[in-house]
C-alpha cells in the first residue's frame, strides 16, 4: 500500500461519516420512518423522497464534473460498473431487494447505521442480511461466483 | 403528512450526496453500501481497508450524533425478529444479486445516467411499496 492508499483511508472514514451522520438527520435510519414513506395508503410521509433528491442534487453536477477528470485524486484510475446489460439477475435482485426493504423499513446503509441503537429486530435483520449476502456468494449458480468476486462491477 | 420533515430530509440527503461525491472524487470508488459490506464477504480481500474504514465511519455518524445531541435515536422497528431475519435475507441476497440497494443504484447510479441503476431503483421502489401495501393493508387489516 502507497502513501495515496493511506491518505484515501482518511477520506473513507470522514466519508463513511457524513453518510452515517446523513442517514441520521434524515430520519432514514428509523424503519418506521421509511415505512412512512413506502405506505403511500397510509398516512404518506415523502420526507424519503426528499432525501433522494437533495443527494441526487449533489451527486449529479459532482460526478459529472468527477468523471470529466483523469482519475480520481488518490488512485490510479476510477472503479466503474462495467455492466450496462438489463438481465433477470437486476430485475430479480431489486425485487427481492424490495420485499425485504417494504418488511423491515431497512437496506444496508441505515441497517448497519441503526446497529448502534441495539434493537433486537435491527440487529436480527443485520445478521440476516449478511447471512444472505454470504448464501448469495456460495451459492453454486452459474456466474454467480464471477460476479461476487470481481467488486467493481457492482455497485 | 404530519410526519413529513422537509428540512432534515434535505439537510441529511445533501449530506449523503457528499459522501458519495468525496469518495468517488479521491477513491474513484462507488459509494454503494451493499456492495462495500459485499465485498468484505468476497473471496479476494486486496480492498478490506478502506471497506472497513468507510463502515467505521458509518457507524461513527449516528454514534457521534447521539453523543453531542445527548438524546437516544429515534430508530423503531415493527418487524418481529422473525420477519427481520426474513427481510434481512431477502435484502442481503437481492441487493448482491441485483448489483446494488438504495445508495448504490439510487444515490451514485442515477447520478451517472446508468440505465441498469434507473431500472432497479423503480423495480425496487415499487415492490416494496407494494409489499407495505400487502402487509399494512390487506394482511394487516384483518
Amino acid at each position: 500500500m502507497n502513501t495515496k492508499n493511506w491518505a484515501v483511508l482518511g477520506w473513507m472514514l470522514l466519508s463513511g461519516f457524513l453518510f452515517g451522520l446523513g442517514l441520521t438527520i434524515s430520519g432514514m435510519i428509523n424503519p418506521q420512518k421509511v415505512i412512512g414513506f413506502l405506505d403511500l395508503a397510509g398516512n404518506w410521509d415523502p420526507s424519503l423522497a426528499l432525501v433522494m433528491a437533495a443527494g441526487l442534487a449533489v451527486t449529479i453536477p459532482a460526478f459529472r464534473w468527477i468523471l470529466k477528470q483523469e482519475r480520481p485524486l488518490f488512485d490510479s484510475k476510477f472503479f466503474l460498473p462495467e455492466k450496462t446489460d438489463i438481465d433477470l439477475k437486476l430485475i430479480s435482485g431489486a425485487t427481492l431487494f424490495g420485499i425485504g426493504w417494504g418488511l423491515a423499513g431497512l437496506c444496508p446503509g441505515p441497517a448497519l447505521a441503526a446497529a448502534v441503537a441495539l434493537d433486537e429486530s435491527v440487529l436480527a435483520f443485520l445478521g440476516a442480511m449478511v447471512a444472505g449476502m454470504l448464501l448469495h456468494r456460495f451459492l453454486p449458480a452459474p456466474g454467480a461466483f464471477s460476479a461476487s468476486a470481481n467488486n467493481e462491477t457492482t455497485e | 403528512m404530519e410526519n413529513f420533515t422537509p428540512l432534515s430530509a434535505l439537510i441529511g440527503g445533501c449530506l449523503i450526496g457528499l459522501a458519495a461525491t468525496l469518495m468517488l472524487w479521491t477513491s474513484g470508488r462507488i459509494a454503494g453500501i451493499s456492495g462495500i459490506l459485499g465485498g468484505l464477504l468476497a473471496p479476494v480481500n486486496s480492498d478490506t481497508a478502506w471497506r472497513v474504514c468507510f463502515l467505521v465511519g458509518l457507524i461513527g455518524g449516528p454514534l457521534s450524533y447521539m453523543l453531542v445531541s445527548g438524546n437516544a435515536l429515534d430508530i423503531v422497528s415493527q418487524a418481529s425478529p422473525m420477519v427481520s431475519i426474513v427481510a434481512g435475507l431477502a435484502v442481503g441476497f437481492g441487493t448482491r444479486l441485483g448489483s446494488g440497494c438504495t445508495s448504490g443504484h439510487g444515490i451514485c447510479g442515477i447520478a451517472r445516467f446508468s440505465a441498469r441503476s434507473f431500472l432497479a431503483t423503480a423495480v425496487f421502489m415499487v415492490s416494496a411499496i407494494v409489499t407495505v401495501y400487502v402487509t399494512r393493508h390487506i394482511l394487516g387489516a384483518s
